[in-house]
């Protein structure tokens, strides 16, 4: 199949077959990375420019290694020394530099829909590294990844998603791309971080960790955002970490090969223990190193080939 | 030890049952529940109960007992006491103690105390936020690991309605119940008692009735938002019992209490500035004690719990408006509420239904019914004793009650808690 977009907005609107080809076509630049050369010439005379008004580390790096590996020129705006801080719009920010020609804009925004936004206004390709407490589709895919190697299907497994679901736009994008590729999804976490509805997205939802990593093959961990304790949707770390923090003697109530996962970054000690965090059933590295594959597909997919 | 309780009327309401029956306790629990004259009473210790009646044991779900922190005014010790001798074999104890019960180490030293003290169960109910401050949540999971049964900000109303909500879904968490004390602070102001015609001959402040029924509103718009589980302490307005029949009607999780001041006293008790009659909620008027009622009647109110809040003459002999609010009860609580089954308005399995089945069902605790097994907590009630009421003959160590003197009919006679003799009189 062919993949006919211009951008990478969620999750929401792909269609499973579209996934499918991401992760295929992952799969197969990801020996890229392996080789003593790390770089083809596809996306020569490309050019990606990232946008983040967020923090990030692993993000932006990985967006910017899989354009070099591909041969695309990058350039990384942040926020703190742009023009933002002057009072310029978001739009006005964005045709500025859709005047320079870029081919596509990777952004990451505080604002839930400011890739949807920019989408609409501007012509070159948009990919969204994350929009407020909404989407994380590169995330997502990322995450479909690392499981379909560890398991070979994603099809039939149990998914557990524990933490902060009200303000995680990871778990958005992950119940969804789970129960898209017919995985079960349930999410678990003190009923203040469940928000009303979240069954009509598929999941399961239960406030007990244990209930929700009973049988589970895969349980993805959320970081705790610790300004959320002063904001009344938490007591206390310790009670956070006593109650929803994984640690080694869940495991024994998952499948046997579960896997560990977390988007990162880690709040060792509150949400996973440095037991399990580092264990034998951790693929949170591997989940770095598919990013930048999921990142690589992405930009052939939108800006290689014909279509560029 | 073998205890037979023989010929007695057994009142049972989660059995259904209110027929004559021996009751047996072995240990600590119900053993045999039988028709009279089958249990040998040879090696037992044998009570004659014919002419009484025979409950389990009775739950005030809403209790101060001072401790810790204001032993002068109630101890754990004096405050059951108090209670054993009033009939209740188990109270829920309010956290506005001093340090507030906020922690999971308060919450075992009252249970200690309790236990120490061996006389009716004592279960701690926690505080909704840290110090009852009403910014933080306090630990929901630790505490209720620790024997809290539900949680409350009694004393200290939640002005914030996020944190009401963060409460609700909190508490949902780990399956506790939130008692809610209905007060909007900002219109009470300074009010001292019902804001009506006697706060305006007496030339006090008022507290309206909108005082309790605002809030009421905004924590059944709040269960309906979250699911969470909501009991309403010390329902005193007119108001609130149709906002809570209304809910109730509508499907949602929601209980509520009143206390036998707000079915027999008016905002007349206050006249001459009696400051024993100064409580919170204030006595309201006789529509008012019409809708209370109605409410018991009608199962709208699913409880009787008397708010027991010892204080001693250095907060209440004063001018009315510099006086403490709140009035003792333990000892009258029966008494008072045996009025309504004399009066007709209620049923006697109806009122011991709201005195013990059901607090133990809200609260979700042991007892509340004889049945085979359950725990031997029995109140054996003499419904036709009169007595007058005295508060110098009260085990608290408070005397802050406005129904003294009063002629009442009905006492408890016999208290067992755990198959435990606590109390005989």
């Amino acid at each position: 199949m062919e993949f006919r977009r211009k951008d990478l907005l969620g999750i929401a609107d792909l269609a499973p077959e579209e996934i499918r080809l991401i992760l295929d076509t992952a799969a197969s630049l990801k020996e890229i990375s392996a080789r003593p050369i790390k770089k083809v010439p596809t996306l020569r005379g490309k050019t990606v420019v990232t946008v983040f008004y967020e923090p990030s580390t692993r993000t932006r790096m990985s967006f910017e290694i899989a354009a070099k590996r591909l041969s695309a020129d990058t350039l990384n705006l942040t926020v703190a020394a742009s023009s933002a801080v002057k009072g310029e719009t978001l739009s006005d920010t964005a045709h500025n530099l859709e005047a320079m020609q870029p081919d596509l804009l990777v952004i990451r925004h505080p604002a839930s829909g400011a890739p949807h936004y920019l989408a609409s206004r501007l012509k070159c390709g948009v990919i969204n590294a994350g929009d407020g407490l909404h989407e994380h589709p590169t995330q997502a895919l990322l995450d479909l990844l690392t499981v379909q190697e560890a398991k070979g299907t994603l099809a039939g497994l149990k998914v557990a998603i524990i933490g902060d679901i009200a303000h995680s736009r990871v778990a958005r994008s992950d119940i969804q791309a789970f129960i898209k590729m017919g995985s079960k999804v349930t999410v678990a976490g003190p009923a203040t971080m469940l928000p009303p509805y979240l069954d009509s997205l598929g999941a399961e939802v239960t406030c007990s960790l244990e209930e929700a990593v009973a049988g589970a093959d895969v349980i993805m961990m959320l970081r705790l955002q610790l300004e959320r304790m002063n904001q009344m949707y938490l007591s206390t770390l310790r009670e956070y970490s006593n109650h929803f923090g994984l640690a080694l003697r869940h495991l024994a109530l998952a499948q046997d090969d579960v896997i560990i996962m977390h988007p990162g970054p880690l709040n060792r000690g509150v949400e996973i223990s440095p037991e399990v965090a580092d264990g034998k059933h951790s693929v949170i590295l591997e989940q770095v190193t598919n990013g930048v594959a999921v990142r690589m597909a992405l930009l052939y997919l939108l800006i290689g080939g014909e279509k560029g | 030890m073998s205890l037979l309780i023989k010929g007695g009327l057994v009142v049972d309401p989660a059995q259904g049952l209110e027929e004559i029956r021996d009751l047996l306790i072995q240990g600590d629990k119900i053993a045999a529940l039988e028709p009279p004259g089958t249990i040998p009473g040879q090696g037992r210790r044998v009570v004659e109960a014919k002419g009484l009646v025979v409950a389990p044991g009775l739950i005030d779900m809403h209790v101060h007992l001072r401790e810790p922190g204001e032993e002068y005014k109630e101890t754990i010790l004096t405050g059951t006491r108090a209670a054993v001798q009033g009939g209740f074999t188990a109270v829920a104890a309010m956290p506005n103690t001093r340090p507030v019960n906020d922690t999971a180490s308060v919450t075992r030293y009252i249970l200690e105390q309790a236990k120490a003290a061996g006389l009716a169960r004592v279960y701690p109910v926690g505080a909704i936020s840290m110090g009852s401050a009403g910014r933080n949540l306090s630990e929901y999971g630790d505490q209720k690991a620790a024997g809290a049964v539900a949680l409350s900000d009694d004393g200290h109303p939640v002005t914030n309605p996020m944190l009401m909500r963060r409460a609700l879904e909190y508490a949902r968490t780990f399956g506790l119940l939130i008692i809610s004390h209905c007060e909007d602070l900002d219109l009470r102001g300074d009010g001292a008692m019902h804001e009506g015609r006697v706060s305006l001959e007496l030339g006090l402040q008022g507290i309206p009735a909108a005082v309790e029924e605002i809030m009421v509103f905004r924590d059944l718009a709040l269960i309906q938002l979250t699911g969470g589980r909501l009991h309403l302490a010390h329902v005193s307005a007119f108001g609130s019992v149709a906002l809570i029949r209304q809910a109730k009607a509508a499907g949602l999780t929601v209980t509520a209490e009143t206390a036998p001041h707000y079915f027999h006293l008016t905002e007349e008790a206050v006249k001459g500035y009696d400051t024993n009659a100064k409580v919170n909620p204030p006595l309201r008027t006789a529509a008012d004690v019409a809708a209370i009622r109605e409410g018991l009647k009608d199962g709208t109110l699913d409880a009787i719990a008397c708010d027991h809040a010892p204080h001693t003459t250095l907060e209440k002999d004063l001018e009315f408006e510099a006086a403490a609010f709140g009035l003792i009860g333990l000892e009258t609580s029966l008494g008072l509420s045996l009025k309504l089954v004399h009066d007709g308005v209620l049923t006697l399995t109806q009122l011991v239904a709201k005195m013990s089945t059901n607090p133990a069902r809200i609260l979700g605790v042991p007892g509340g019914t004889l049945s085979v097994g359950a725990p031997a907590d029995v109140t054996i009630i003499d419904l036709n004793r009169e007595w007058v009421v005295d508060v110098n003959t009260f085990a608290s160590k408070s005397r802050n009650c406005p129904f003294n003197g009063w002629t009442l009919k009905g006492k408890a006679v016999m208290t067992i808690v755990g198959g435990k003799v606590v109390w005989q009189g």
